[in-house]
C-alpha cells in the first residue's frame, strides 16, 4: 500500500478549481461578514428597540444553532417560499451572516470602547451622528479589533468547507470527488490540507499588512 | 426676525442632572469680537454653560442665541438634529483633552468636516489645511498622525480643525490644563493671535494671568451661579464678592 502522489497532478485541475471556489466564496463572505458585522453593530446601539428586535432574532439563529444547519436552511428551507438561491450563493449568505454575528459582538464592544470625546468633537464641527460613528467612531472601532476580526475570518476559511454539503464543489467536495475517481482519500485530503494551510497563510499576511499600516497611525 | 441684541445671548439657563441642579438661572451676553474668560472652582458648571452653547449639553431650561437665531429652539427632532448640525458648524470648540481624530492625519483632521459639509474639492480643502496649519504654526507636521505630536501640538492642530470650519464663536474648554507647562505658551499664542483678529471666543480657564491679557471680561462661576463679572482689572485686582477673592487668593498664590 503506502502513499502514492503520482496520482495527484491528473486530477490537479479539479483541486484547482475548487481551491478557487473556496477562495472566492470564502472571500466574499468575508466581506458580507464584515459590513454585516458593521451594520449589526450599529442597528444594536443605535437603532430604537422596534428596529432592534428582528435583528436579535437573526443573531439568536445564526449564534445558537450550527453553522450546518443554518446552510441547510438558507439552501432547502428558503425554496419554499419561492427564494430559490444557487448553492454557492446560498453558502456565501450562510457563511457571511454566521460570521456577521461574531464580528458584530467584537465591534460593537470596540464602538462602545472609543473615548467619547471622539463622538462630541466629531459633533461639534457640525457632523450628525451618522456622519460621526462613519468617519470617526467606526473607523477606531474596527482599527481596535482587527486581529480578532482576523481570527473570525481563518474560522470562517476552514468552516466554508461545510458548503460543500449543499454541493458547492469547493476544496474539499473537490478533493472528495477526485478520491472517488482514484480511491486515494489520503493523498487527496493531504492535498487539499496544504491548499487550505497555503490559502490561510495568505490571509494571515494581509492581516499582518494591515495591522502594520494601522500601527502607523498609533 | 429676532428680538436679540447680543451677538451671544444666554438667557436663564438652567440645567439639572436629576435633583443636582448645575447651572441656576446664569444669563451672560457676548459681543461680536469681545473675549471673554469664564473662570472658577472645579464643578462649578463652567463646562456645562460652555458645552451648552453649542448644545453638546442641552440646558434643562432657559435659551441660548447665537447672532440673531435660537440654538436650543423647540423643534420636531429630525428639524431639531438638522438645525442643530447646521448651528456648531458656525462654533468652534476646543477640548481640554484635544479630542484629536488619531486615525487622521493633522491635514485629514482639518479638512474631513468641511470636505464632508462644504463639498470642498481635494485641491480646496488641501489649501485649506496648509492655511489653518500654518496659522497655528503646525504646517511642518501637516501629514503627522496626531501620536507623533506634542500635547501643545495636538492641541494647534485642534484649533486649526475648529477655525477650518470658518466659526463666528470659538469656545475653549481649559485648552492648556492638559499640557506639560512648558507646552503651554504655543497654544496660549495662538489664541492671542485669535484674539488680535477679533475672534469671539468665550474662554474657560484656570490661567488667570492669560484671562487678564487676553480678555475683555471675566466671569466668576461658583456653584451654578454668576458670582461675579466685569473686566479683568476690577475682577482680578478689585473683586467686590468675598466668594471671588477667597477662589483668587487659592488660585494666584500658586502663580505668584
Ligand atoms: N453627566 C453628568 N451627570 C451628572 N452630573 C454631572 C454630569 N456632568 C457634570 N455633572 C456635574 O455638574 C457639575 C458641574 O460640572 P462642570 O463639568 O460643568 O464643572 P466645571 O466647572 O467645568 O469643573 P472643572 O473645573 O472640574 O472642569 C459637577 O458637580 C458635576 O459633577
Ligand atoms: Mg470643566
Amino acid at each position: 500500500m503506502g502513499l502514492d502522489f503520482t496520482v495527484v497532478p491528473g486530477h490537479l485541475d479539479i483541486i484547482l478549481l475548487g481551491c478557487a471556489w473556496t477562495i472566492g466564496i470564502a472571500l466574499a463572505a468575508a466581506l458580507l461578514s464584515f459590513f454585516g458585522g458593521i451594520i449589526f453593530a450599529v442597528i444594536a446601539l443605535y437603532t430604537p428597540w422596534i428596529i432592534r428586535q428582528p435583528f436579535r432574532l437573526i443573531e439568536w439563529v445564526f449564534m445558537g444553532t450550527p453553522l450546518l444547519l443554518q446552510l441547510f436552511l438558507i439552501y432547502f428551507g428558503l425554496v419554499q417560499i419561492g427564494i430559490d438561491l444557487p448553492a454557492f450563493v446560498a453558502g456565501i449568505i450562510g457563511l457571511g451572516l454566521h460570521f456577521a454575528v461574531y464580528n458584530s459582538e467584537l465591534i460593537q464592544t470596540a464602538i462602545l470602547s472609543v473615548d467619547k470625546g471622539q463622538m462630541e468633537a466629531a459633533r461639534t464641527v457640525g457632523l450628525s451622528r451618522g456622519q460621526a460613528l462613519r468617519k470617526v467612531v467606526i473607523p477606531q472601532a474596527v482599527r481596535d479589533v482587527i486581529p480578532p476580526i482576523g481570527n473570525n475570518m481563518i474560522a470562517l476559511l476552514k468552516d466554508s468547507a461545510l458548503v460543500s454539503v449543499i454541493g458547492v464543489s469547493e476544496l474539499t467536495l473537490s478533493a472528495q470527488r477526485a478520491i472517488g475517481a482514484t480511491y486515494r482519500p489520503f493523498e487527496f485530503y493531504l492535498v487539499a490540507a496544504m491548499f487550505y494551510y497555503a490559502i490561510n497563510l495568505c490571509m494571515e499576511w494581509v492581516q499582518r499588512r494591515i495591522e502594520r499600516r494601522i500601527s502607523i497611525s498609533r | 426676525m429676532s428680538d436679540q441684541d447680543h451677538f451671544v445671548e444666554i438667557r436663564y439657563a438652567q440645567k439639572s442632572y436629576g435633583s443636582l441642579e448645575v447651572l441656576k438661572d446664569i444669563s451672560l451676553n457676548v459681543e461680536r469680537g469681545q473675549i471673554v474668560a469664564i473662570i472658577g472652582p472645579s464643578g462649578s458648571g463652567k463646562s456645562t454653560l460652555l458645552r451648552a452653547i453649542n448644545d453638546l449639553d442641552p440646558l434643562t431650561g432657559g435659551e441660548v442665541w447665537l447672532d440673531g437665531v435660537q440654538v436650543n429652539k423647540s423643534l420636531p427632532h429630525r428639524q431639531y438634529e438638522k438645525h442643530i448640525n447646521e448651528m456648531r458648524q458656525h462654533v468652534g470648540m476646543v477640548f481640554q483633552h484635544f479630542n484629536l481624530f488619531p486615525h487622521m492625519t493633522a491635514r485629514e483632521n482639518v479638512t474631513m468636516a468641511p470636505m464632508l459639509l462644504k463639498r470642498l474639492s481635494k485641491a480646496e480643502a488641501d489649501k485649506l489645511a496648509e492655511e489653518q496649519l500654518d496659522k497655528v504654526g503646525m504646517l511642518d507636521r501637516i501629514d503627522y498622525y496626531p501620536s507623533r505630536l506634542s500635547g501643545g501640538q495636538k492641541q494647534r492642530v485642534a484649533i486649526a480643525r475648529a477655525l477650518a470650519m470658518e466659526p463666528k464663536l470659538m469656545l475653549f474648554d481649559e485648552a492648556t490644563s492638559a499640557l506639560d507647562p512648558e507646552l503651554v505658551d504655543e497654544v496660549n499664542l495662538v489664541m492671542k493671535k485669535l484674539a488680535e483678529e477679533h475672534m469671539t471666543m468665550i474662554i474657560v480657564t484656570h490661567e488667570m494671568d492669560f484671562a487678564a491679557s487676553v480678555c475683555d471680561r471675566v466671569l466668576f462661576m461658583d456653584q451654578g451661579v454668576v458670582v461675579e463679572e466685569g473686566p479683568p482689572s476690577v475682577v482680578f485686582k478689585n473683586p467686590t464678592k468675598e466668594r471671588t477673592r477667597e477662589f483668587l487668593r487659592k488660585h494666584l498664590a500658586g502663580a505668584a
